[in-house]
């Protein structure tokens, strides 16, 4: 009986034990931002943390009782990394703030109080999506609907005038709806719906576009014909590229595409003619942008600044040059949470808000976030490996890389690996929309893991009823072995 | 399917590798470059979160550091304004610092590696310890002085300098440059007033943020002469030597030929060394130097200081403002032969000779000390935040040995001869020996020539009180006897502060 239990493991236990821990480690954060900031640690400066502890533990319950073989590391990592975005963001509101109103700073206000709005809203829909979802395989019976929401979402900022589509006077990338003071980011929900179309798609479509191929120069080539979606999706991305003037997002589109298409089809071709597109039609775009102008004068600035850190540092370069600085400033150890400058950098509650943070926490503190992004990807690739669907493993595999990809063109901008592009930091920039986003798209994780590591036999009950469970046998990949010829 | 997924994994990896060794590079490697970078604002902040330290000097604060409660801390401020402001320096949100405020910067913003234990102790007293103070070794009396008989000057010069050192210390009394500014307005926190306020400073006619007491070279005219006459005793000359004089005098080769400022000037065919100085005799001097030769007179200047790359105002380990090296010019050709002509002109401080004001002090505080030139210097103290911990105080240190003890009491008697009866006769003061050399040069354009005068006072009991050197730019006729008069009220200025002693 126990070894058995052991195979099924459910380790929710573990989860809350590092819940628990993340909380501590996010509290011990905030108190250390007040010492340094008001020179006294507040007697609620645990209250902001409390609500988000107090939500997390509430997401921990649901999955409990409703996915209770996910993977025991995601939400903690993805608790910890939120909690420290709201202290973190909180942290910046203070240093806005006069010091006569430092200590008593309401914990709804400002840019952090928001994010903890946001947060608690995120969490409770990211439990929805636990309820309603009860098997990830569901979600592919709307996958042309979403599919199709998807491409309005994309497409409804670039069509929009700019009055209602752009919102920061730093970019001029078009990204937003903004109505009535009210802004959403669709492109963040639309990354989920094209997943959930491009995994449904390929799952289908997966057999034709790899079996029938031409040999050129050793690798096998896609017959003319099936090259369709990818050039399609290739057009899209380089219209939000020229549209919407952002970088960022078309990579973040193109790259995701691609990389679903190579797990679907296991042809490295596949993402060599990606990389060949996207590379063509980056330095197309520069080029267009030094000799033509308009569209993609954007993205030759980018690059330019790119280059040369220090060319216009007073103009558009400021905002990339100062979150090199702040950086560099913070070094090896960092000043500290809260004794930095990170108000420095303009707009650092938003992209710039790993550089921020790099300032007080560096090079050691930056390490060990990338550590627990990396922590939750891998969890996320784990879980899609784990999974005998290919829907499952696609839509997962998809996710995580889409987290991947989105973390490294943002942080590889901040600290000038690649241009900067704007793109938001998952769960830890300010903003509803990217943190609803990506806190669906752990829900997603959450359901397929837990569908991946539960016992093969128990399928009816949440629970195996005591019965001799055997191991699940290793089916990963049987259903999906791909025929050749 | 399971196989290009665990392939991605890898990518990951990769991505984040990539990510991990950009930040190494960016937060390890470039991190000094970033930190302080001049775009770096955050420096200039965490600079004003600590108190800066006090400038003063002989109980008189110059600059000091007030609270904002702005984003800045505190605001640097200037108590005595443009007064010493080309001693002192400033020290700007943006702009570049300067001075005693540029050299002593780290000990005044209390982050230097002597302060360690300070920092150390706030950590665990949680209090921010201001920075450490510098005294300097200016005369407050000296110094406004220098600066009110400059501003004030009866030839009506706008610009010009003084400088005022103890010839047996080599410590700086006085040190002005005219026109002066106010580095109030340039140190202020908006930094778009403050740059304002430097443009309007940089354009203005006059250059008022040139330090001509240290920075500017202009022609000595005949203070040179004293080089000339050191030369001279230096290789078998006596003060009573005579040598040949007349009213004017043709260098082989040369066009035009040297003549005196005036025709009652040595018009004799031979006057002794001493008389030739006395009345500032250019046909004497520039005779004797054709005869001395180019790489005497060059060495002898050399001797003086002449040439001197290396030298800085500020403590005496070298730290301190740069000072311009005075420069002698060739005098020679192309193929290392005399040039007569340019010699001659040489020999009385024209031709490419080019002098600072300080190293025309420095010339008369050898003299005074008896041949024993010290290093010049403006930080006598580092003072600890608690202005009770000594962290250095100035050990006056030789610099140079131009002249012997002998060949230097024969320039004195020479200089002190001068101010008797001869062109420095302004310069006296009672009860002390007054010694000095006047200096007309000639610029060649059609500006007055400058006036120059460079002297010491030796009190009775044959201390060397001060050495100063005057210079007042295109002053015209009679310019270095009124720099030789504002050099007296210098020196009695010094006097009076040291007690009469």
């Amino acid at each position: 009986m126990p070894r058995v239990r052991v195979a099924a493991k459910s380790r929710r236990n573990a989860e809350l034990g590092l819940l628990l821990l993340a909380m501590a480690v996010v509290a011990a954060y905030a108190a250390t931002v007040e010492a340094n900031l008001l020179d006294t640690v507040t007697l609620d400066f645990w209250v902001p943390i409390a609500a988000v502890g107090a939500v997390f533990l509430a997401l921990h319950l649901v999955v409990r009782f409703l996915a209770p073989y996910a993977d025991p590391v995601l939400v903690p990592a993805v608790a910890l990394v939120n909690g420290l975005g709201v202290a973190f963001l909180r942290r910046l509101d203070l240093a806005n703030a006069a010091p006569e109103e430092r200590a008593d700073f309401a914990i709804f206000s400002g840019t952090g109080g928001r994010q903890l709005a946001w947060t608690l809203a995120s969490v409770i829909l990211a439990a929805g999506l636990l309820v309603l979802m009860r098997d990830h395989r569901a979600v592919s019976r709307y996958a042309y609907t979403l599919g199709l929401a998807g491409i309005v979402l994309v497409i409804i900022p670039a069509v929009l005038p700019a009055r209602y589509s752009q919102v920061n006077p730093q970019s001029d990338a078009k990204l937003w709806i903004s109505v009535g003071g009210f802004t959403i980011q669709p492109g963040e929900f639309a990354k989920l719906a094209l997943l959930v179309f491009f995994a449904y798609y390929l799952v289908r479509k997966r057999e034709v576009l790899s079996l029938a191929s031409r040999r050129f120069l050793g690798v096998d080539f896609p017959r003319g014909r099936d090259l369709g979606p990818v050039v399609v999706v290739w057009i899209i991305s380089l219209g939000v590229l020229v549209f919407q003037k952002d970088l960022g997002t078309s990579l973040l589109y193109f790259g995701m595409f691609v990389v679903t298409l190579y797990i679907a089809t296991e042809r490295v071709s596949w993402l060599i003619i990606g990389l060949l597109l996207f590379f063509g039609g980056a330095f197309l775009a520069y080029f267009l942008g030094s000799t033509v102008g308009g569209p993609f004068a954007n993205f030759y600035t980018r690059v330019e600044i790119w280059l040369d850190p220090y060319g216009d540092a007073y103009g558009a370069g400021w905002q990339p040059l100062q979150g090199l600085l702040g950086l560099g400033t913070g070094g090896l150890f960092g000043t500290g949470p809260g004794g930095g400058q990170p108000t420095q950098i303009p707009e650092v509650h938003n992209d710039f808000i790993f550089a921020g943070m790099g300032e007080e926490i560096g090079l050691f503190g930056l390490s060990a976030l990338l550590v627990i992004y990396l922590l939750i990807i891998e969890r996320g690739l784990r879980a899609a490996l784990a999974v005998r669907d290919s829907f499952g493993k696609l839509l997962a595999g998809g996710l995580s890389f889409t987290l991947c990809l989105q973390l490294f063109v943002i942080i590889g901008g901040i600290s000038s690996l690649i241009p900067l592009t704007g793109q938001t930091t998952p769960f830890l920039s300010a903003g509803g929309s990217s943190l609803m986003a990506n806190w669906l798209l752990v829900a997603t994780l959450l359901r397929i893991s837990d569908a991946a590591r539960r016992p093969v036999e128990t399928g009816t009950g949440p629970r195996p009823s005591g019965a001799p469970a055997t191991p699940p046998p290793q089916l990963h990949g049987a259903t999906t072995e791909v025929i050749r010829p | 399917m399971n196989a290009p997924l665990r392939r991605v994994g890898v990518v990951v990896m990769v991505l984040f590798g990539l990510l991990f060794a950009n930040l190494n590079w960016v937060q390890a490697y470039k991190a000094d470059e970033y930190r302080t970078s001049d775009y770096n604002g955050r420096v200039q902040v965490a600079e004003y979160e600590r108190k800066r330290g006090i400038i003063e000097a002989g109980g008189t604060p110059l600059a000091t550091s007030r609270e904002t409660g702005g984003e800045l801390k505190y605001l640097r401020s200037y108590p005595k304004g443009e007064l010493y402001a080309h001693a002192l320096g400033y020290k700007p949100v943006n702009l570049a610092d300067t001075g005693i405020e540029k050299s002593e910067n780290e000990f005044l913003a209390g982050t230097s590696d002597q302060l360690f234990a300070d920092r150390v102790r706030d950590l665990f007293t949680g209090n921010q310890t201001a920075g450490g103070n510098i005294l300097l070794t200016l005369s407050p009396r000296a110094q406004e002085m220098a600066f009110r008989q400059l501003a004030e000057n009866e030839k009506n010069v706008t610009r010009g300098a003084a400088v005022a050192i103890d010839p047996a210390t080599g410590a700086i009394q006085a040190l002005v440059s005219m026109p002066s500014f106010d580095p109030n307005p340039l140190v202020d926190h908006d930094s778009k007033k403050a740059e304002a306020a430097y443009k309007q400073l940089d354009n203005a006619k006059d250059g008022p943020l040139k330090n001509r007491a240290l920075a500017e070279t202009l022609p000595p005219g005949s203070t040179f002469k004293v080089i000339t006459s050191a030369a001279a005793l230096e290789n078998g000359y006596t003060p009573s030597t005579q040598i040949p004089a007349g009213p004017s005098y043709l260098a082989p080769t040369a066009g035009v030929p040297i003549r005196n400022a005036a025709t009652s000037i040595c018009p004799e065919s031979q006057v002794t060394l001493k008389e030739a100085l006395t009345e500032s005799c250019n046909t004497g001097f520039a005779r004797l130097g054709v005869t001395l030769g180019a790489e005497k007179l060059k060495a002898e200047a050399r001797k003086f200081g002449f040439e001197d790359e290396e030298l800085a105002v500020g403590r005496l380990n070298g730290a301190g403002q740069a000072v311009a090296a005075s420069r002698t010019g060739s005098m020679q050709t192309p193929d290392g032969r005399d040039d007569p002509p340019t010699l001659a002109q040489s020999s009385i401080g024209q031709n490419d000779v080019r002098m600072t004001p300080l190293q025309g002090a420095m010339i008369a505080a050898a003299v005074a000390n008896n041949g024993r030139q010290m290093r010049p210097y403006l930080v006598q103290q580092q003072l600890g935040p608690d202005r009770t911990t000594d962290y250095y105080t100035a050990v006056p240190k030789e610099l140079r040995e131009p002249v012997s003890p002998q060949v230097a009491r024969d320039l004195q008697d020479m200089m002190v001869s001068v101010v008797q009866s001869g062109t420095g006769t302004k310069a006296k003061i009672s009860g002390y020996r007054v010694g000095g050399k006047t200096g007309t040069a000639e610029t060649g354009g059609t500006n007055g020539d400058q006036g120059w005068f460079i002297g010491f006072a030796i009190n009775s009991a044959g201390v060397p009180v001060s050495a100063v050197c005057v210079l007042l730019e295109d002053a015209g006729s009679g310019g270095s006897a009124e720099a030789a008069r504002i050099s007296r009220e210098i020196m009695r200025a010094v006097i009076a502060d040291r007690g009469g002693r």
